[in-house]
């Protein structure tokens, strides 16, 4: 593969696998933009499938983790992770509160694995 | 925000948008998860440069962790497309929602472009919150200065991520990437008000790690697919069952 090739791959790939399949259900919304409501059960079902799917990323981003992260110990990430869903809901459901908690507990846990 | 707001101008209705974006809660959200999203970007050996145009231009937080995670990952190209694709299909019903929002008798359809590519989990919120105080003929200009405020909060703090990721000592550069994952966990779980979709949370959470560890092809896929419309059927169950 060329240099020039390989610089630019990113971008292309961007464009041919992020932008389009990603904007074309804007497109569609402003085509479509009346006959359907929050309630049809194929906007409910395809609702599920993206929260399945975007918790599956979660998963993998903290499960199996690459780089600095993946350098802190698993059980320090899932440690973090529960404290600081534990925290958001005792925060009544803060999503600051709980990021907070989950990001010092994890530091704890890798400073202490460190030492 | 007063309970009406009505600018002498298109102008001033823009930059009444743009300074609503600057001093709301989605503000320190954005920044956030922004800062992560550098984070990642560097993790995974991509341009701070590529980050801000797949903000310009993608503007979705979880189909920009797809991409970015895949990149390094060396997935097939089908496959980050088809799952770039499903984790955006909720853009769909959020525009069929918006724009009857937006819209006045004679607005045509190129101004509603702008605020269909804008539209974004956080512009949602925020539109639907603000723009009933907004007399109709203002709106758009409002919301795409509302949105033009969190596309560029967003696009500079994937620079600051970038470089502090680069710049900090290895502990704390794992910090900055579990950013990410704890505020879309956070968010999604706030998000999920019925059964279902506190389901289709947990049921991703397990398929997604059964199915990595599993070293399945496709995982992302069957994890949505699967652990969706499991949730999507216990949901008709137990509304046919009350």
């Amino acid at each position: 593969m060329t240099t020039a090739w390989t610089d630019l791959f990113p971008y292309v790939a961007l464009i041919l696998v992020g932008y389009l399949p990603n904007e074309m259900w804007r497109a569609l919304g402003l085509v479509l933009a009346r006959g359907l409501n929050e309630d049809s059960q194929i906007v409910v079902w395809s609702r599920a499938i993206a929260t399945a799917i975007l918790a599956g990323v979660i998963a993998k981003l903290i499960v199996f983790s690459g780089g600095a992260l993946g350098a802190i110990p698993l059980s320090a990430r899932i440690g973090a992770t529960v404290c600081g869903f534990l925290v958001f809901l005792a925060a009544k459901r803060s999503v600051f509160a709980g990021v907070l908690a989950g990001e010092g507990a994890l530091l704890l846990g890798g400073w202490l694995f460190g030492h | 925000m007063p309970a009406s707001a009505t600018f002498p101008s298109a102008t001033a209705a823009f930059r009444g948008g743009l300074k609503s974006a600057l001093t709301s809660a989605f503000f320190l959200v954005l920044a956030g998860t922004y800062i992560g999203m550098g984070a990642l970007a560097h993790g995974f050996g991509l341009t701070p440069w590529w980050l801000a145009l797949s903000t310009v231009l993608v503007w979705a937080a979880p189909a920009q962790v797809i991409l970015i995670s895949s990149f390094g990952g060396g997935a097939p190209l089908i496959e980050v497309a088809l799952a770039v694709s499903l984790s955006a299909v909720r853009l769909f019903p959020m525009v069929v929602a918006l724009l009857p929002l937006l819209r006045v008798e004679d607005t045509r359809l190129r101004d509603l472009l702008l605020p269909t590519h804008f539209t974004s989990v956080s512009m949602w919120v925020e539109s639907f919150r603000l723009l009933p105080a907004v007399p109709r003929e203002q709106r758009i200009a409002f919301s795409n200065g509302l949105s033009v405020g969190y596309m560029g909060t967003a696009a500079a703090f994937g620079f600051v991520g970038y470089y502090l990721a680069a710049e900090l000592p290895p502990l704390l550069a794992g910090a900055l990437l579990f950013l990410t994952p704890m505020s879309f966990l956070m968010s999604t779980a706030r998000n999920a008000k019925a059964m279902m979709d506190q389901l289709a949370l947990v049921l991703g959470l397990v398929l997604g790690i059964f199915l990595t560890a599993a070293d399945v092809q496709l995982d992302l896929l069957w994890t949505g697919i699967g652990g969706g419309t499991l949730a999507y059927f216990a949901h008709r169950l137990r509304e046919a069952t009350a």
